[in-house]
């Protein structure tokens, strides 16, 4: 150690940070990475239980080498580009996709000491990061120079920006209740059990939160642009490869994201719902793997929605859901019930 | 007026979603289908129509007289028979070629044949790698049938009420 703080003289103290902010990231990205993959198998198989099959269970026990199998597969495939598109642009779509759904895990607290980065205005800067993957998925559509990934990327982006609006609103209720931007706040300001937890006052808000979610991630139901049935894969359509498998790990590093958010603002993160058993980061696992599963659930159970009912959905009942609930809290808050929404 | 009502609330309350989910949830936990071939395998009738065999008496002699019923009625022309006189003055065939690549599997020429030699056994799992690997000759046919003679044997048993 006294070497290295030789070398770096009078730098030493910011090398020390940057090397511990360094290993903290790998701390978060990695178990993220192995999650999304461990999720796909996980889709898998709890689909096929819900169609009466059993998933896939050849590839190692229960089928748990199956995602290492896939991402090998990914790997030795080629990466075609399409002769007319934009090069530049088509590979950095993916990039486009993946990094912001990546960058929004640094403001999220896993436990009450335990997060990247303790920015006061965490919650702006989910919001804001998760409005860049937008440019992913419009840049993919556009420089792969083919009609069905530009209408496809185009009828995303508009779904994906139309359900944001929903979740903003939805978030600004908890805002409200929260009087924090701050996300270890606003866990914190769930304390007092099972009762104290956002999801009770805000009940509305919470699901509309979560079915934007869904249709944010563009999962299904709502899962027209990439619809496997309509028009192919919608905006990656001309991706294989590497370049595809990164699309698909920011759609589930999205998912976990969401779910995430989900638990941590409306069900009370990490705090436990009954006396006995104290608060850990295992009730955030256990809350998030929750979530998860209702992403599934409804994957397996619903039919998708036509685009003209997504667009209605998102602007014609979650819009005015989320206002007039806002408009509800703000006034019960003036009333002497106002402890029920704190 | 209530109707309308009573039908805005239960969309508001997501009531058929939930009663979609209940439903796949059931399923969730219902037993599953899968056979997980190859250690198990899906029940077959024993008069399954799968790959053809010429079939023996007890005592070794060949079946087949070369009547030609079985190449008569065909329906894709996949039996080829050349039939010839034998030392001990009956006809047997000197060549019994059947093209698995034209054969429809109907099973007619077992339905024809008047002496039970052309059959089709339960075995589906043969392959063949090379390009003349499914022109099954009759020396081949023979060995399908000398091979599976007891499970042939078996299933005709059990289907005999009904021929």
């Amino acid at each position: 150690m006294e070497f290295l703080a030789n070398l770096f003289g009078s730098y030493w103290p910011a090398v020390q940070l940057t090397a511990w902010t360094l290993i903290k990231i790998i701390l978060i990205v990695a178990p993220l990475m192995g999650a999304v993959a461990y999720l796909t198998l996980a889709e898998r198989k709890v689909i096929g239980y819900m169609q009466v099959r059993i998933g896939p269970n050849r590839v190692g026990y229960f089928g748990l080498l199956q995602p290492i199998a896939d991402g090998l597969k990914l790997l030795f495939k080629e990466i075609i580009i399409p002769t007319t598109s934009n090069k530049t642009l088509f590979l950095l779509g993916p990039v486009l996709a993946i990094a912001p759904a990546f960058a929004a895990w640094a403001v999220v607290p896993f436990d009450a000491t335990l997060v990247l980065a303790d920015v006061n205005a965490g919650l702006l800067y989910i919001l804001a990061m998760t409005s860049v993957a937008v440019y992913g998925v419009i840049i993919a559509g556009w420089a792969s120079n083919s009609k069905y990934a530009f209408l496809g990327a185009l009828r995303s982006a508009a779904q994906i920006v139309s359900y944001e609006i929903a979740m903003g609103f939805a978030l600004v209720g908890v805002l409200m209740c929260a009087n924090s931007l701050n996300l270890g706040k606003i866990v914190m300001g769930q304390e007092g059990g099972f009762w104290h937890w956002y999801f009770l006052p805000l009940f509305p808000l919470f699901i509309v939160y979560f079915i934007s979610a869904v249709a944010e991630t563009n999962r299904a139901p709502f899962d027209v642009a990439e619809g496997e049935s309509e028009i192919v894969a919608g905006f990656h359509v001309e991706y294989s490869g590497m370049s595809f498998a990164v699309f698909f790990l920011a759609e589930y590093a999205n998912m976990i994201l969401v779910s995430m958010l989900a638990a941590l603002m409306f069900l009370g993160g990490w705090l436990s719902p009954v006396p006995f058993i104290p608060d850990s980061f295992l009730w955030l696992l256990a809350k998030v793997a929750f979530l998860l599963f209702l992403f599934l659930w409804f994957r397996a159970t619903f039919p998708r929605y036509r685009y003209d009912q997504i667009m209605r959905l998102g602007w014609k009942v979650f819009i005015p859901i989320t206002i007039v609930w806002i408009v509800f809290v703000g006034g019960m808050m003036q009333t002497p019930w106002a402890h029920f929404f704190h | 007026m209530i109707a309308k009502i009573k039908s805005t609330l239960s969309s508001l309350m997501l009531v058929e979603l939930l009663k979609g989910m209940a439903l796949t949830g059931r399923y969730f936990f219902a037993p599953k289908f899968t056979v997980q071939y190859p250690d198990e395998v899906t029940p077959q009738s024993n008069r399954f129509r799968g790959l053809h065999a010429l079939r023996r008496y007890p005592n070794g002699e060949e079946r087949c007289i070369a009547c030609k019923l079985c190449e008569a009625v065909c329906p894709a022309m996949a039996i080829t028979i050349e039939s010839e006189q034998r030392e001990d003055n009956t006809r047997r065939t000197t060549r019994y070629d059947i093209d698995l690549t034209k054969c429809i599997f109907c099973g007619m020429c077992e339905e024809s044949c008047p002496v039970d030699s052309i059959v089709e056994t339960r075995v589906f799992d043969y392959h063949g790698e090379q390009r003349g690997d499914l022109l099954y000759t009759k020396e081949m046919l023979l060995a399908v049938g000398d091979k599976h003679e007891k499970q042939i044997a078996a299933d005709r048993t059990t289907d005999k009420d009904f021929r």
